[in-house]
């Protein structure tokens, strides 16, 4: 982008609340049911029903606000924001204008070994609305079709203030807040089941300027990668536009995944009025202090932490730390291959490496793995014991992976044991050098590359068995002549 | 006396002395209706092949258990009935039919009351006459010229004419206590939050409340200790314990100290509802209470604040019907149009004139100073209120300030009918109860008192109503629809 220009970044996420039954309703909020199979007369906006909260959901939002260190409110109300849509059942959503649930707090960002606070303005609480099923696209669809299984699941809305300054430091956010809601219990934070969405507003100024450009809000982010390329994409039409002296408005606009662009959904003064005012169905919310604290009480180890603890505790650096607490199940899976194994730096180079690649390649998640830590910390100690090398263990773990099958018995069944011993390795060593006089010559004038084919052969001659550090040591006694 | 001349406690009585069976009692009520609602045009539903099978079903005393086992109810078509249409007199819900009964409903069924069927309304609640009902109006059964009132005009006309000892009927800004003042009969409002508003097609939510509408005070009461309590399907629903309404039927009122407003001498009250509350008040005077004047200034304000909140709810409350996933669908080629088909075809011009309006007050630019400003006066209504009741137990106005008016009389003139509503309006802005009864006649018109308590003290009110009762015999006088045996 034209360094001249800054980008001004805020995001506003909605977090599906991890509760078993809807906000205002007792209907289940499991994820994949058939169309309309969970709902009732209620959350389908059916006449003389009514709301009833979910006293979960206040739980769990306070839980939230907590992990974003947000102030929690002592009374919080909820609104009518009303507008018609056929998946919006009631033609308005209850949700939280003037009173949220959360204000005023923050999360930070790590960037290149640099902290970042991102601010976040408030998190309010609200429902979600159902979906329209059509066939193939929304405009040669002959028709559409309702589905309100997910109309009153509860949704927590995060604001971000517009602290980011690149697209970059907007994933970062993401990420950091997806790890922490993760780790706080509160929500699945599934992007592609909808569990964790992301508007973005973006901006540009010129660099020094204090007032913010126009901006625009890009809707329809369903992934960190399309967060990115979207906020990529729009801060370098508005520069352009700016440069061009166009003139931007301030407008909604949606990503096109496929052409990787931005386009106008409406303009603000397309925009509706949502004639917000408090629901007279729910009373206003009173939050004791007491409650807080109980809840405060409870609250697991957070992703900061979490960083510290594998910092100071295990020496490791701040950027393994960062990616082990990525998920809560990761910072586990690393927790529980130390209490079999000792060095934190090896199983974190297993992790972020041999482990994660695996994970990637198959699109798994870590409790889809089948290898158990314990069978991981097994397979570092039979490196440790000389029993394998490390490149045997490259095919061992992937044997593991692969068939869950314990290391040892790997090793056995394919013969693996590595070779230490010396008169064995001796003999191989011997037969190599008798039979490539001419490289023994090589070597001894110098040519160090030399010694590297003699390693190759012994490697070849045993499958790849010898344990190398002896081999080195045996072959340097023997190369050495006299 | 016929059965369907007897109120719910009475029938009662006969049921437990044998003389009288359950099926005798519909007998008589499904035949009066047959006489008389030709003329009235209560109801909008009937359901009498129901009604008749439970009644078969009750036959048996032991089969009797419920507080009101074997006796006949009537609904507003306003409460949700499982597999009986509820229409709220509505082109949108014509067809409609629930699959849930309103809780207060559940409460009726599960002490064996019998529905005999939904009666007619102005349609959503909105209105004074229950000529703005989609269907047909309802006449008002002392004068077939004239309105029952509304919006609650079906119940309080069925009862008056004998086609049913009690109904229920919601609400909002005097839409049970109208009525029952226009057609002779008792009519109770109790607090916001005492009934369950759960299946209650909801109109204005901050207000609407079921009630009673019965031809004695007794009655009320019974049906008071069945439907009144905490819901927990209704967050609005109160926690406040449900006393036995029947324990407060003593008409011993001495040292009960009521208060009348000032105010409601002054503007266009008619003469002669004006003398009959002063002589009502004079007869409680007799009955060892102390009267006083007192003022409730911030009245003249209730109505155009009411006007706004009440449209401003409705405005979304009707929102829902969108033509979607029930109610009339007007179809069309795309969605705004079906909406607006659906919409356009399935209300009636007094709710679509709220709906305009209650749109427009909370709009952005106007929120400020209409809904939020009304908001305020509600608050100095409550204040006012409470104030009051530092030194009194109940107020005493008159339910409306003229008798029922002629069919027609009002339609074209908004502001007169909303001008019905003077009195009741400021008692559902504080949430309190509120009774209506009948206080004498005014050429040849029942005229209605209301007596407001504070709120959850219903007791207080069904007794100073039940005193007045006991006391007077306005209650005893019956409308001349012909067909009757006597």
């Amino acid at each position: 982008m034209n360094q001249d220009y800054e980008v001004v970044i805020g995001l506003e996420v909605h977090a599906e609340l991890k509760t078993n039954s809807k906000i205002f309703c007792s209907c289940s909020t499991a994820f994949g049911a058939e169309p309309n199979a969970q709902i009732c007369p209620g959350c389908a906006g059916f006449p003389g029903m009514l709301p009833v909260l979910n006293h979960r959901v206040v739980e769990i939002a306070i839980m939230a606000g907590l992990a974003l260190n947000c102030e929690i409110a002592e009374t919080c109300r909820f609104d009518r924001k009303n507008y018609f849509y056929p998946d919006l059942p009631r033609a308005y959503q209850i949700s939280q204008l003037d009173l949220p649930i959360c204000q005023i707090g923050y999360l930070e960002i790590d960037l290149d070994g640099e902290k970042k606070r991102i601010g976040i303005t408030r998190a309010h609480l609200e429902e979600d609305a159902g979906k329209l099923v059509h066939q193939g696209n929304i405009t040669s669809s002959p028709f559409s079709l309702v589905d309100l299984n997910r109309s009153g699941m509860p949704l927590l809305e995060i604001v971000s203030e517009p602290d980011m300054r690149s697209a970059q430091e907007a994933r970062a956010y993401m990420e950091k807040l997806r790890s922490i809601l993760l780790f706080a219990g509160v929500s699945n934070c599934k992007m592609e089941e909808g569990s964790l969405r992301c508007d973005a507003n973006v901006s540009v100024r010129p660099r020094g300027q204090k007032e913010l450009g126009i901006r625009s809000e890009i809707k329809n982010l369903n992934s960190f990668r399309a967060l990115e390329k979207a906020v990529e994409y729009e801060a370098r039409r508005h520069v352009e536009a700016i440069e061009d002296g166009e003139k931007l408005i301030q407008e909604t606009r949606t990503w096109d995944e496929e052409k990787q662009i931005t386009l106008s959904m409406r303009s603000k003064e397309e925009a509706e009025d949502y004639r917000y005012f408090p629901d007279p169905n729910l009373p206003p919310i009173k939050i004791n202090r007491e409650w807080v604290e109980k809840i405060k009480a409870t609250l697991p180890e957070l992703p900061d932490q979490a960083q510290q603890r594998l910092i100071e505790e295990y020496g490791l650096p701040t950027y393994d730390a960062a990616i082990l607490t990525l998920t809560p199940e990761f910072l586990a899976y690393f927790d529980d291959c130390l209490a079999h194994y000792h060095d934190a730096k090896t199983v974190s180079n297993w992790m972020m490496g041999e482990l994660s690649k695996h994970l990637n390649q198959n699109n798994m998640e870590i409790n889809d793995c089948k290898i158990q830590p314990e069978a991981l910390a097994r397979m570092l100690s039979l490196i440790d014991e000389g029993t394998i090398s490390g490149k045997m263990a490259k095919n061992v773990f992937e044997e593991m992976f692969a068939s869950g099958k314990e290391p040892d018995l790997i090793i056995k069944e394919k013969g693996m044991v590595q070779i230490s011993d010396a008169s064995t390795l001796l003999k191989v060593i011997d037969e190599i050098i008798g039979a490539n006089p001419g490289v023994v010559e090589d070597y001894r004038n110098g040519k160090e590359k030399a010694f590297g084919f003699f390693v190759g052969q012994v490697m070849k001659a045993t499958r790849g068995q010898a344990n190398p550090a002896i081999v080195n040591k045996l072959l340097k006694d023997r190369l050495k002549g006299d | 006396m016929e059965l369907y001349e007897l109120g719910l406690c009475d029938l009662q009585d006969k049921l437990n002395r044998d003389e009288a069976s359950v099926q005798e009692i519909m007998e008589s009520i499904f035949k009066r209706i047959h006489t008389v609602d030709d003329k009235v045009k209560a109801f909008i539903t009937l359901d009498e092949e129901n009604a008749l099978k439970k009644a078969a079903d009750l036959s048996h005393k032991d089969s009797r258990k419920g507080t009101i086992a074997g006796l006949p109810f009537a609904l507003k078509d306003v409460f949700c009935t499982r597999g009986l249409r509820t229409t709220c007199a509505s082109r949108m819900l014509e067809n409609y039919v629930p699959i849930y009964d309103a809780t207060a409903v559940s409460r009726l069924n599960a002490e064996q009351g019998i529905l005999i069927g939904k009666t007619n309304m102005d349609e959503f609640a909105m209105g004074s006459s229950t000529e703005l009902s989609a269907f047909f109006p309802t006449r008002n059964p002392w004068d077939l010229e004239r309105v029952p009132g509304g919006s609650s005009g079906g119940c309080a006309a069925a009862v008056a004419a004998g086609e049913v000892p009690v109904a229920l009927g919601s609400d909002t800004g005097g839409s049970i206590r109208q009525p029952a003042a226009f057609c002779g009969v008792v009519g109770f409002k109790p607090s916001y939050g005492r009934v369950s508003r759960w299946g209650v097609v909801a109109y204005t939510s901050s207000m609407d409340q079921a009630g009673v509408i019965a031809r004695k005070v007794e009655d009320c009461a019974l049906i008071m200790n069945i439907i009144a309590g905490r819901d927990p399907l209704d967050a609005t629903s109160a926690e406040v314990k449900v006393p036995d309404y029947t324990s407060f039927l003593n008409p011993d009122i001495r040292g009960m100290k009521i208060a009348y407003p000032t105010e409601c001498f002054q503007q266009g009250v008619d003469e002669e509802v004006k003398n009959l509350i002063l002589a009502a008040l004079k007869k409680y005077e007799e009955l060892g209470a102390i009267i006083e004047e007192v003022s409730l200034s911030h009245g003249e304000y209730a109505l155009p604040a009411y006007y706004i909140i009440g449209p401003a709810e409705a405005s979304t409350n009707l929102a829902c019907y969108d033509g979607v996933r029930f109610g009339l669908r007007v179809e069309a080629d795309n969605i705004l149009d079906m909406y607006c088909n659906s919409r356009t075809a399935g209300f009636g011009d007094e709710v679509k004139r709220r709906i305009m309006l209650g749109t427009h007050v909370l709009s952005s630019g106007y929120y400020e100073n209409y809904y939020l400003k009304a908001m305020k006066v509600r608050r100095l209504i409550k204040n006012d209120f409470d104030q009051v009741f530092k030194n009194y137990d109940l107020i005493i106005t008159p339910t409306t300030p003229t008798t029922a008016f002629k069919l027609g009389a009002e339609l074209n003139d908004t502001l007169t009918l909303y001008g019905n509503d003077i009195f009741t309006v400021p008692v559902n802005m504080a949430g309190l109860p509120a009774i209506s009864i009948p206080c004498g006649f005014s050429e040849g018109l029942p005229v209605g008192m209301q007596i407001i308590g504070q709120a959850f003290d219903e007791g207080r009110v069904l007794k100073a109503a039940y005193a007045f009762e006991q006391n007077t015999i306005h209650h005893k006088n019956k409308p001349s629809l012909g067909g009757e045996e006597r």
